[in-house]
Formats: structure tokens, C-alpha cells, sequence
């Protein structure tokens, strides 16, 4: 349990209203050229948002208290106020927008991309424009193959009718959009890997400081933002601060795209108010848990590297940043992985990490060595083939890793083991004992 | 690095791709990739050229293609940087295929959101084929490569077969896909079940109105 104090449980008024959803082509059922995107609201007099300044534009989307939908939850319009407001040196500002999206469990920018490019293109200038940047970067997937076409076809397409480029919407502001395709590593989805990789190398994670707004990508000013974040920006912008802060809960604002996957009847993507009631949300858009609700075990609520929550501690929690917080778990990028009683749940966070072992960048010793390490203690807890102290020692491994690596990939590999240990400690006892084909075993064997 | 793929006898490789080169139209795109990045920093596009000559290579042998080591030192000549720089690029990177792959390269995505609905079914209908995990058919037809999240998991468990993803699949539809393609037949790409992309399994929950017509819900603001 967290020592922050949870805000006030604010009533949950419903669900979210059609009109009030950012993603209306969420589904693809319509096109995504630009112009459908435009009947749909898209590219709507942006030169009249642009028009309101760099500083109104940063000011209205900290009062949204919009938090960066890439997993940390930082303010997005604070991260924006860290750009130089003006070049000292001569030296460019860049936006980078991270579409790498690659955490397990998280399919929510694939959906922006390849349904509602526009709104990602229209945010990279609105953003752009308001950090002073000279050009955006958009850097997807290598795997996104039909989603990177959609998007090089959109950028074209907003070239085209002059809404980026020289004199983006008519606003005398010159600004470039690129997109950059990645080849394959989960790494890159850290924001200094990531402009590691945009410059041709390695994606392996930069000490910080100096940060990517201080020294970026080819050493400018940089902020790096996920597509999310970037693409709810607009509409922000055209209903204002005060439209987007009426839904969610103090600290955890606006709307979200959840992307429920695993044991519900129905897995889906769909955009709901922050801090819908995990209940709320399984039962009202994924048809229920597998099996009924007795049947669910446990929930990784925001992606492969945060902490699994029991079905009992679960079922009624808020789901936004501070409610799973207070659960010992995160939001991350609310990417809901359900498992009911049919999972094998060793072996289900045991392959969690088997991807960490297979993602981690070789860069740092704790994070090399113990994500293959962990990996092989979990595959043989799996099996029982095990000692009982194997669990603490486990355990403390997890803390040894945990915090001493130069990104969040060695953390992001200890804290799935943890929350296995914390929850399910009785069921690798058991499983031990089962092994040794025999009673509990009561003493613990040094 | 017991699973780092054998890279193949380099004499070998020297004399059939010693002598590799853009073709017009590769040129061409080479150079539109190179103009995306700032003035001296044409080593941004290496990724890109490299995908580029993956997929060149894949279209002179039929298959997805892969890198040999003198096209890669092609690339890294093109952007005048060090080939250990470029070797270093092609392999950190997992879609880079260090040695050849079969006409389709079946890649299996076993992570845990796909494996809760059932990757290992997908798996064993891949096995059952005769394709061997990390080996090329002896037809030459499927190399099968297990891979980590490819970003699809609601639509799970899913592959992705060079350029398309199959979603949503079961033991019968990744078997069927299998059949299809060994016959030369395009299989349907997506999901395999009655739904549309992300949407819940029969119809949307949210935004109805935009499955018959592309609604501007502008007007209710």
C-alpha cells in the first residue's frame, strides 16, 4: 500500500457520452483520409488554436491536468513549459512522438494511427507549435507496417492541403512532420533510446541529466511525448481545459483509451472516463469476465511491467493513476491484462519475464544479468523445481535490480515478480511441496 | 547468445552479394529517406535503408529477405559511416534478419497477453505443419520465429506473416492460413472471427452511429 493519500472517491457519474469521445473513429468504420477526418472535426480552423499563443496553449493544457498517457502519468502542458522558449545558440527544438508502442498488453496507438491519423498529425503541430519546435518525429513501430503506410499517406496528405509544411494552416509558423519506422526493440519505446535510435544507433538508454529538453535528439532542445498524449491535444484545446477536467477524478482528469485483452467475453479497445470502476468497465464493454466473476483471479491493470492485483482488491478500484496506485499497482498505459482461474499464473508473469530478458538493451550489468537470471528462478518455480528459500532470494534479486539501472527496463522486469510473490506466495509453496511429492514441507530448508 | 542465428559462410556471401546495389527505383526512395533528417545526419536513415534492402533482397530470392553482410556495408557506404556502426544497427534490432528466411516468415507472438487466449494453439498448429521453431521449411516455404509483443492484444492470439497480421486466431484458423498460403492462396488478413479491428466481438459498445455513416458529433457539444 502507497502512503499517498488516495483522493476522494468522487462519485462515478456513467459512462462517457458519445459526444464527449476524442476517437470517434476508434473502430475504423469510417475513413481515415483527411477528408473524412475533417467532416469529423479534424483540421477545424486550426489556425485559430495556433492563433491563441504559445503561452495560452501551454497554460490550457496544464489546467486540463492532462497526465502523459505513455505509462509515467507526468503533466503533459509542465513537460511542454521545459522547452527553451527562445534559441540562445541557433540550436533547433524537436518534438519527438513516441509510437513505439510495445509494452504487452498495450494496443491503444495502433488504433490513433492507423483509424484517426489526423488527430496525431493536428497535435503534432499544435504541440509543436507550442514547445517552438522546428519538427516533429514521429517515431512508430517497426512491426506497425500497415499502420507506418497509413500514417507516411496522412503526413502526406496534410502537406498536401498546406496544414503542415511552410506556413502550417496559414499561421506564418513553418513546421515539418517525419515519421521514422523502428525495427524491432521494445527498448526504444524509453525516451533516450528512442532518440538513440532516430539517430541511427543502437536504441540503448542515455545517462540523464543532461534530459532531453536540455540536450535531445542531435543534441536540441527535445521533448518526447506518446500519441496519445499528443493527439487528445486539439480537441483540449477546441472544448477547453474545463470540458476535459470534468471527467476523472482530482489528479487524474480527461478521458482515456483503455485496452482491455485476455480472459473478458469480449477484448476491446475503448475510450472511457478516467477512473471508471474496473467493474464498470469489464462489464460494460467487454461482455464480463470469463467464467462470471467468481472466476476472475487476478488483473495486471496498465501493462506487462506493473504490479498483478488479486480479483477481490480489483473488482471495485478506480481505474486511474492514483486508485491502482493505492493498490500497489499503476495505470501505466491502461492496458488491462484479465486473468480468471484458468491461468496458470506462474507461468503467465514467468513469460512477462522471459520478455524482459529478451528486451533488455545489454547496456547496464543488474538489468543484463538479472533479467535472465529471474527468468530461469521463475521458469523452475514454475515447475516447483525449486527450494522454498528460492522465494526470498527472488525477491531480494527483484530489489537488487530494481533502481539501479540507468532506465526503467530493470524496474519494469522486478516489479511483475513482485507482485507474484506479494499475491500468490501460497501457490509457488505449493507447488514446491507438490515437486518434492509430498505434504507442506513446514521448516524452511537453508 | 545460443539463440543468435548462424550467420552463413561469409566467402559464400561475399561472391553472390558482393555486388549489390539499389535498384532505380530503391535509389530513388534511398535518397527521399536520406532528405527526412538534418543536413550531416544522414546515419538516421540506416534503419530505414536497411529495411529497404531487406525487403530488395527478399524480392531477388522470393522470400522476406534478409541482410547480408555486404549489403549492409552497401548501406553504411551510402551514409558514409563506420560499418561496425551499421553491423551494430542490424543486430540490436530484431526485424533484421541476420541469415535467410523462408518465402513466408511466420511470426508467432507468445507473450502473455497472446498466450492467455491461446498462442500455444497457434503453436502447435505451426508444429503440426511441420515448421520448427527458429527453422526454415525444407520446401523453403515458412521459417517460424516466436516472437514478443507485436502491440495487437486485444485482437489475440496473433501473427504476423511479413507484411500482414492475423488476428483473433484459433488452432482451426492458423491451420487454414497455413493451407492457404503453402497453396497459393492470400488468406484474409485480420481478424479471423466476425468482428471489426478492435471493436468487441459483435458490435460496438460506444459510437454507434459511426457504423453506418461517418457521424460529426460536433453538434452535440
Amino acid at each position: 500500500m502507497s502512503d499517498a493519500p488516495a483522493p476522494a472517491p468522487a462519485p462515478f457519474v456513467g459512462p462517457l457520452d458519445d459526444k464527449d469521445r476524442i476517437f470517434t473513429n476508434l473502430y475504423g468504420f469510417q475513413d481515415w483520409g483527411i477528408d473524412a477526418a475533417m467532416k469529423r472535426g479534424d483540421w477545424d480552423n486550426t489556425k485559430a488554436l495556433l492563433e491563441k499563443g504559445q503561452d495560452a496553449i501551454i497554460e490550457e493544457m496544464k489546467a486540463s491536468g492532462l497526465r502523459g498517457r505513455g505509462g509515467a502519468g507526468f503533466p503533459t502542458g509542465m513537460k511542454w513549459s521545459f522547452m527553451p522558449k527562445e534559441s540562445k545558440d541557433g540550436r533547433p527544438s524537436f518534438l519527438v512522438i513516441n509510437a513505439d508502442e510495445s509494452e504487452p498488453g498495450s494496443c491503444k496507438d495502433r488504433e490513433i494511427i492507423r483509424h484517426d491519423p489526423h488527430k496525431l498529425i493536428e497535435g503534432a503541430l499544435v504541440a509543436g507549435f507550442a514547445m517552438r519546435a522546428r519538427a516533429a518525429y514521429i517515431y512508430i513501430r517497426g512491426e506497425f507496417i500497415y499502420e507506418a503506410k497509413v500514417l507516411f499517406a496522412a503526413v502526406e496528405q496534410a502537406y498536401e492541403k498546406g496544414f503542415i509544411g511552410k506556413n502550417a494552416c496559414g499561421s506564418g509558423y513553418d513546421f515539418d512532420v517525419f515519421v521514422h519506422r523502428g525495427a524491432g526493440a521494445y527498448i526504444c519505446g524509453e525516451e533516450t533510446a528512442q532518440i538513440e535510435s532516430i539517430e541511427g544507433k543502437k536504441g540503448q538508454p542515455r545517462l540523464k541529466p543532461p534530459f532531453p529538453a536540455g540536450a535531445g535528439l542531435y543534441g536540441c532542445p527535445t521533448t518526447v511525448n506518446n500519441v496519445e498524449s499528443i493527439a487528445v491535444a486539439p480537441t483540449i484545446l477546441r472544448r477547453g481545459a474545463s470540458w476535459f477536467s470534468s471527467f476523472g477524478r482530482e489528479n487524474n482528469k480527461g478521458t482515456k483509451l483503455f485496452q482491455i485483452s485476455g480472459h473478458v467475453n469480449k477484448p476491446a479497445v475503448v475510450e472511457e472516463s478516467m477512473g471508471i470502476p474496473f467493474r464498470e468497465l469489464i462489464d460494460r464493454h467487454c461482455g464480463g469476465i470469463r467464467g462470471g466473476w467468481d472466476n476472475l483471479l487476478a488483473v495486471i491493470p496498465g501493462g506487462s511491467s506493473v504490479p498483478l492485483v488479486p480479483a477481490e482488491q480489483i473488482m471495485d478500484a478506480p481505474m486511474d493513476f492514483d486508485g491502482l496506485r493505492a493498490l500497489g499497482s499503476g495505470l501505466g498505459t491502461a492496458a488491462v491484462i484479465v486473468m480468471d482461474k484458468s491461468t496458470d499464473i506462474v507461468r503467465a508473469i514467468s513469460r512477462i519475464s522471459y520478455f524482459y530478458k529478451h528486451e533488455s538493451c545489454g547496456q547496464c550489468t543488474p538489468c543484463r544479468e538479472g533479467t535472465g537470471w529471474m527468468w530461469r528462478v521463475m521458469e523452475r518455480l514454475r515447475t516447483g523445481d525449486a527450494d522454498p528459500s528460492e522465494i526470498d532470494m527472488l525477491f531480494e534479486v527483484t530489489k537488487q535490480v530494481e533502481g539501479h539501472t540507468i532506465c526503467a527496463l530493470g524496474d519494469a522486469a522486478a516489479w511483475p515478480i513482485q507482485g507474484l510473490i506479494r499475491h500468490f506466495r501460497p501457490e509457488i509453496e505449493r507447488r514446491i511441496a507438490e515437486n518434492r511429492g509430498g505434504a507442506p514441507i513446514m521448516e524452511a530448508a537453508e | 547468445m545460443a539463440d543468435a542465428p548462424q550467420i552463413p559462410d561469409e566467402a559464400e556471401v561475399r561472391a553472390r552479394w558482393g555486388g549489390f546495389q539499389w535498384t532505380p527505383e530503391n535509389a530513388e526512395q534511398a535518397k527521399k529517406v536520406i532528405a527526412r533528417y538534418p543536413e550531416g545526419r544522414q546515419q538516421s536513415a540506416v534503419m530505414p535503408l536497411l529495411d529497404l534492402a531487406q525487403r530488395q533482397v527478399g524480392a531477388e530470392t522470393q522470400t522476406q529477405g534478409w541482410l547480408p553482410v555486404p549489403v549492409i556495408e552497401y548501406v553504411a557506404d551510402q551514409l558514409d559511416m563506420p560499418y561496425m556502426r551499421a553491423y551494430e544497427v542490424a543486430t540490436f534490432y530484431t526485424m533484421y534478419n541476420l541469415a535467410p528466411v523462408g518465402r513466408y516468415h511466420v511470426q508467432v507472438c507468445g507473450t502473455t497477453p497472446c498466450m492467455l487466449r491461446g498462442s500455444d494453439d497457434v503453436l502447435a498448429a505451426c508444429r503440426n505443419k511441420g515448421l520448427v521453431k527458429g527453422h526454415t521449411t525444407p520446401d523453403g516455404l515458412f521459417t517460424l520465429t516466436e516472437v514478443e509483443c507485436l502491440g495487437a492484444c486485444t485482437n489475440a492470439p496473433m501473427v504476423q506473416i511479413n507484411d500482414d497480421n492475423f488476428e483473433d486466431l484459433t488452432y482451426d484458423s492458423m491451420t487454414a492460413i497455413l493451407e492457404d498460403l503453402a497453396s497459393g492462396k492470400q488468406p484474409r488478413v485480420g481478424p479471423q472471427i466476425d468482428r471489426q479491428t478492435s471493436c468487441p466481438e459483435g458490435g460496438p459498445t460506444t459510437l454507434k452511429e459511426m457504423v453506418s455513416e461517418n457521424h460529426d458529433y460536433r453538434g452535440q457539444w
